[in-house]
């Protein structure tokens, strides 16, 4: 029984890092109709705001003192972390919550990031085929994660979470879970629940979701349609961009992780049915479950390797028996 | 040198597609002739041009980058610039500073992108066109048996990097293979003594196995030398590579019976899963009275760097450490040093010495034949490389030296001082039958290219 | 018409002596040695083959590089256990890659445009996970399969050939033999092609693409004629895959990842989706960055431009190096954004512009126009009037009814 509670939790937190990702692919496929293969890209950069962010608060001050060697050989480096010099104990607070307070960071540079990505690039392919904009797209991210390697490097760089909620909570004597996959699970929830309340009840969102069904006569009504949707295209550019700072103190960031994530997240976006927002949570955390589930030795046993494929076969599965998805649209890509 | 007889074989093959012969195989001969050497890439003219094949891109790639300073640093050093690092401590050494054989060393270098298929079209360029009389480097076991059997049916000596699968000198080996770095095996001889040591013989471990050859080999190892200390094994569980989160195979760890947790990854896998062990708070629990521990058999500085503080007091083992306190490590390190200004790493040393030994091997053996520098190398006895004493054993062409126990350190100096020496083991003890493994290496002959 | 055959033929010719000539032609840019050749014979056949799904069809498979490796793993397995003559290697790779091709196409080929993308993914990555771990037996996991001494070979052992690296009856797959080899099954691989684009059932497949509705509306069932085309084409991936194993006695699995997948798509792009040459230039550039630009180290670098001036020198070469050896992932991202965003005709596009082939119309998106290869420019025109004149129709009218009736 505990084994199963446990199997359900992973599937919550894995699911909330699918939800997250695959919430601003489908938005942006519903919006402006672009297959935006970059997405991943911008999971791994806001995973790096959190690197840079740490960096940058415990930045250190060298001295070097020429008169004592290191044991390879370079004059000795006495480095005192400046933030911490400067501020005290409330500098150390800082670089503890480095994770939570690179957000300040990641929402405007993510913003940034993801309108110039729009209006230099994405937006001449609106009109052409998908084939087209996954393939611009798929250069785009090579070159975005290869930009970090060079400042970044390839291994990966360990982000701890604040010492407050790294530890596990303990809730039976047998089952204990991270805090912070906890954290994790909540502010994925939250997030999803803040887009789809801006969607559902502003104006703008509105307007978006109109624009959506039918852009011509939103464009008639005079309203400048596609101001809004590259708003919304930076929108899911800083979702996806937190869902990857928040991830960092579960798998230490590297330059390539957007690319493991993003065969994964279409799979959870053409579950959930492209272009569907409720779709694209209710597959991610299905498809979570669904793969801590296949991963538990039981099942390992019946069927050796099913952990390795769950996910694809998914996939293959709902898109022959229901092609629009779980929740598409009737009659989105349906052929 | 080359330029030469690649000109003949372009104007014969000019000639055979002037005179129309449209028969496929009638060029060839020509060129077969003109390839024609005493060995494969014979070194003429004033230069000998070996070949570091190392990963430049995918998930090794800074530790190739680690790699490749090294073997610059290997061949500033065989051409007498430099301070002269290890060839000031190697004993024997035929070497003399003004390259091999009077030859100076130049190099080219590959992408092996840490994939079986890139690393060999990377070692054959070299071969074919590059005219490498050695290739040498590497960062997985996977892609060194592939560029092992490649090198060996090609002719040409492949000194291994980082590999540390039981196959690279056992069931794969190969007669034109060589390696410097240890084997799983010895991780789990070297390491069992000090697990007894420190966490008790009355243990149940649970391993968690990265679900490829390396992985297996390893889990393998580690379990027959713990069961031989009398522990329990509760479960073996393979995880796929690359899974990026493995909470799914670490909760079931704790109600499992098992009070130890074995990692049988490597890389990213590993700094992964140690990671979200750590965070479910294994290293907190007590299992069957006692403390719960984890292992990680193998770990390196760069994945020490990317596990960050969840490394601390994790016992493993390693091939080399910069902090051993022989003069050969500290000449090394310093060298290292003062080029680039970083301690070298585990890949770093063993790339470096690899070089060395196979320029050394030449130059004792008097000529860049494969036959006689296999020779030169089998059985070759020597001291001042950083491991101590050290054997090239002529049955597997594997190094037998110290085995280090390393633990990662608790409260480091800086971000190079991750871990701690725990123990050297002696080579007497990791050393084996290698009748145990089977394979065989195959002729040593030389070849013709082509 | 007739133009167009003659113009065929010679485009063959000038084909068939650049895949003789080619060690010259490749030498003064530094590929002129037999495995780059090799590699760019072979994934020119691979590109060539994909380029009859996705160039004809606009179905963009996302999963090609399963067949490849499926073939490989079938010519290892029958220079394992058959001979290791390598033409049972290459039957059998080729047959048991078509075979693999009709179940996934059949499969895929119920979904069209990203679904079917999608799909044809998910199939390739299962079959990579599986390969690479549970079906370690079959494929040898992370070291790959590979021929040892001590395989059986029963037909070569039964008429007491030995050996055991690949041969074509005694001649070696090694150096340049191998590659003379690999160069006519491209000739001949790439005269099919011509053959298939000029054909009814290529023109069945580009007015698929072109509006698969309107042929649903005349009652035409398509799948059939997508399905053909998917296998001809998963086995031409087998046959490249056959080739590799061949030349370089190793099957591993990450030839079928999807990365490996999707460098397939971009050869294809690259060199001009829809055109007969482009494919197998897209290729040999992608192979050419990956085994020259990602050798070039920062030291060769220097001495290659030790005659720029002392002040700039550094700074000529630091900036260049980010661009070259392990940064030959981001040139080929840059390379590969230009030619999507301004050619999207590819590197064949760029040909005819600057060549100034009259009628070139813009191309609007990858692979968009049928009627853009130098030599293929007039087929569209042309081709109705051949209809006529040949019994083929009818047969294609007689297959359209069949599958109109299966329907």
């Amino acid at each position: 029984m505990d084994a199963i509670l446990l199997q359900i939790m992973n599937g919550l937190d894995k699911g909330g890092a699918y939800a997250l990702i695959a919430l601003g692919l489908t938005l942006v496929f519903g919006t402006l109709g672009v297959v935006n293969f970059a997405h991943g890209a911008l999971f791994m950069l806001g995973a790096f705001c959190a690197v840079a962010m740490n960096k940058f608060l415990s930045y250190e001050t060298v001295v070097v003192d020429p008169t004592q060697l290191t044991p390879w050989g370079s004059p000795l480096e006495i480095r005192t972390p400046y933030v911490q010099a400067l501020l005290g104990d409330w500098g150390k607070f800082l670089i503890d919550y480095s994770v939570p307070v690179s957000i300040l960071l990641a929402i405007p540079v993510m913003l940034i990031i993801s309108l110039i990505m729009e209006r230099g690039l994405i937006r001449f392919f609106y009109k052409r085929p998908h084939a087209d904009q996954i393939l611009v797209t798929f250069g785009l991210a090579i070159i975005l994660q290869e930009i970090v390697k060079q400042f970044f490097g390839a291994n990966p760089i360990p982000q701890t979470a604040p010492s407050a909620v790294s530890g596990s909570l303990a809730i039976t004597s047998a089952i204990s879970y991270p805090y912070w996959r906890i954290v994790y699970f909540l502010f994925s929830l939250g997030v999803v629940a803040a887009v789809m309340a801006f969607l559902r009840f502003t104006t703008f969102g509105m307007v978006v979701r109109a624009g959506t069904q039918d852009r011509e006569t939103v464009g008639l009504l005079g309203i400048n349609i596609q101001r809004r949707f590259t708003i919304v295209f930076g929108l899911a550019g800083v979702v996806a961009g937190l869902a990857g700072l928040m991830y960092t103190p579960i798998v230490p960031p590297d330059y390539h992780m957007g690319m493991d994530f993003l065969v994964l997240s279409f799979v959870v976006v053409v579950v959930g049915g492209m272009g569907s927002l409720p779709g694209a949570v209710l597959a991610g955390f299905l498809l979570g479950i669904l793969q801590s589930f296949a991963s538990m030795n039981e099942v390992k046993s019946i069927l050796p390797g099913i952990d390795q494929i769950i996910i694809y076969l998914v996939a293959v599965v709902i898109l022959l028996v229901r092609p629009r998805g779980l929740m598409g649209r009737k009659g989105i890509m349906e052929s | 040198m080359t330029k030469s007889k690649i000109i003949v074989s372009r104007r014969t093959l000019l000639k055979t597609g002037l005179a129309g012969v449209a028969t496929v195989a009638a060029p060839t001969f020509f060129i077969r002739d003109a390839w024609a050497d005493d060995f494969c890439n014979m070194p003429k003219g004033d230069t000998v041009t070996f070949g570091f094949n190392v990963p430049q891109t995918g998930a090794y790639a800074d530790e190739g980058a680690d790699e490749l300073r090294a073997y610059q640093l290997a061949v500033k050093h065989l051409n007498g610039e430099g301070d002269g690092g290890m060839l000031k401590t190697m004993k024997p050494l035929a070497l003399k500073g003004n390259g091999v054989l009077g030859k100076k060393v130049a190099y080219v270098t590959g992408d092996t992108q840490t994939k079986s298929d890139a690393a060999r079209a990377s070692a054959k360029r070299m071969i074919e066109k590059d005219g490498v009389v050695m290739v040498t480097g590497g960062s997985s076991s996977g892609v060194a048996v592939a560029v092992q059997s490649l090198c060996h049916d090609a002719g040409v000596i492949f000194m291994a990097g980082l590999t540390h699968s039981n196959d690279t000198t056992g069931k794969d080996k190969r007669a034109y293979g060589f390696r410097h770095f240890f084997n799983a095996y010895m991780s789990g001889v070297a390491l069992g003594p000090v697990l007894a040591e420190n966490y008790g013989k009355d243990r149940a471990a649970y391993h968690l196995t990265a679900d490829y050859t390396w992985g297996w080999t390893q889990e393998e190892s580690i379990k027959n030398a713990t069961e031989q200390l009398g522990w329990k094994t509760i479960k073996t569980v393979r995880t796929p590579l690359g899974a990026g989160d493995f909470s799914q195979y670490i909760t079931p760890v704790v109600n499992s019976g098992a009070d130890v947790l074995i990692l049988n990854h490597y890389g990213k896998d590993m700094i992964n899963s140690l990671t979200q062990a750590v965070q479910f708070g294994l290293r907190e629990k007590m299992a069957n009275g006692k403390k719960f521990e984890i292992v990680v058999p193998l770990f390196s500085e760069l994945m020490a760097q990317g596990a960050g503080d969840n490394i601390k007091g994790i016992l493993g083992t390693a091939n080399w450490d910069w902090k051993l306190t022989d003069d050969a490590t500290k000449t090394f390190t310093k060298s290292f040093g003062a080029a680039y200004g970083t301690p070298p790493s585990q890949a770093a040393q063993t790339c470096y010495v690899q070089a060395i030994l196979y320029a050394d091997a030449c130059e004792r053996a008097g000529t860049f034949n494969p036959t006689e520098v296999i020779k030169a190398l089998e059985g070759f006895e020597f001291d001042g490389l950083g491991n101590g004493k050290t054997l090239y054993r002529a049955a597997d062409h594997q190094c037998f030296k110290e085995v280090l126990v390393v633990k990662g350190k608790a409260n480091p100096k800086d971000k190079y001082d991750l871990l701690e020496i725990v123990k050297n083991v002696p080579a007497a003890d990791v050393t084996y039958d290698p009748a145990i493994f089977g394979g065989e290496l195959g002729s040593s002959a030389a070849k013709k290219c082509g | 018409m007739r133009n167009t055959k003659v113009r065929d033929v010679i485009l063959l010719g000038c084909f068939a002596v650049a895949a003789v000539a080619a060690p010259l032609l490749a030498a003064p840019f530094g590929a002129g040695y037999p495995d780059l050749l090799v590699k760019f014979a072979i994934f020119g056949i691979f590109a060539v083959g994909f380029n009859i799904l996705f160039g004809l069809t606009g179905y963009l498979s996302f999963g090609h590089a399963v067949f490849l490796g499926v073939g490989s793993y079938a010519a290892v397995w029958s220079f394992k256990l058959v001979s290791v003559n390598i033409l049972p290697a290459v039957i059998g790779a080729i047959l048991v890659s078509g075979l693999f091709a009709l179940a996934i196409g059949y499969v895929s080929l119920r979904r069209s445009g990203i679904y079917f993308s999608i799909l044809t993914l998910a199939f390739a990555q299962m079959c990579y996970n599986l390969a690479y771990s549970v079906l370690t037996p079959i494929t040898n996991g992370e070291t790959g399969l590979r021929v040892l001494r001590d395989d059986p070979r029963y037909l070569d052992s039964a008429v007491g050939v030995l050996g055991q690296s690949p041969s074509l009856f005694g001649l070696p797959m090694t150096g340049w033999t191998g590659y003379y080899v690999c160069a006519a099954v491209l000739v001949v691989a790439f005269a099919f092609s011509v053959a298939i684009f000029r054909s009814p059932f290529g023109m069945t497949l580009r007015a698929i693409k072109t509006n698969q509705n309107r042929m649903g509306y005349t009652g035409f069932n398509s799948r059939p004629y997508l399905l053909t085309a998917f296998v001809i084409s998963g086995m031409y991936a087998g046959l490249a895959g056959s080739l590799m194993a061949a030349t370089d006695p190793l099957a591993g699995a990450e030839r079928m990842q999807w990365t490996a997948s999707g460098e397939v798509v971009l050869m294809t792009i690259l060199g001009g989706a829809g055109t007969l040459l482009g494919p197998v230039l897209g290729s040999g550039v992608i192979k050419y960055f990956e085994n020259i630009f990602s050798a070039y180290n920062e030291a060769q670098l220097g001495t290659t431009l030790s005659f720029l001036p002392e002040s700039i020198h550094d700074g000529v070469v630091k900036t260049l190096s980010l661009f070259v050896g392990e940064g030959w992932q981001l040139t080929l991202g840059l390379l590969f954004m230009v030619v999507v965003i301004f050619l999207p005709g590819g590197i064949m596009e760029g040909v005819m512009r600057v060549f100034r082939v009259k009628h070139t119309p813009p191309v609007k998106s990858l692979g968009d126009s049928a009627q853009r290869d130098i030599v293929g420019e007039s087929v569209i025109e042309e081709m109705p009037a051949d209809y006529g004149a040949h019994p083929a129709p009818e047969k294609a009218l007689a297959e359209a009814k069949i599958g109109t009736t299966a329907q």
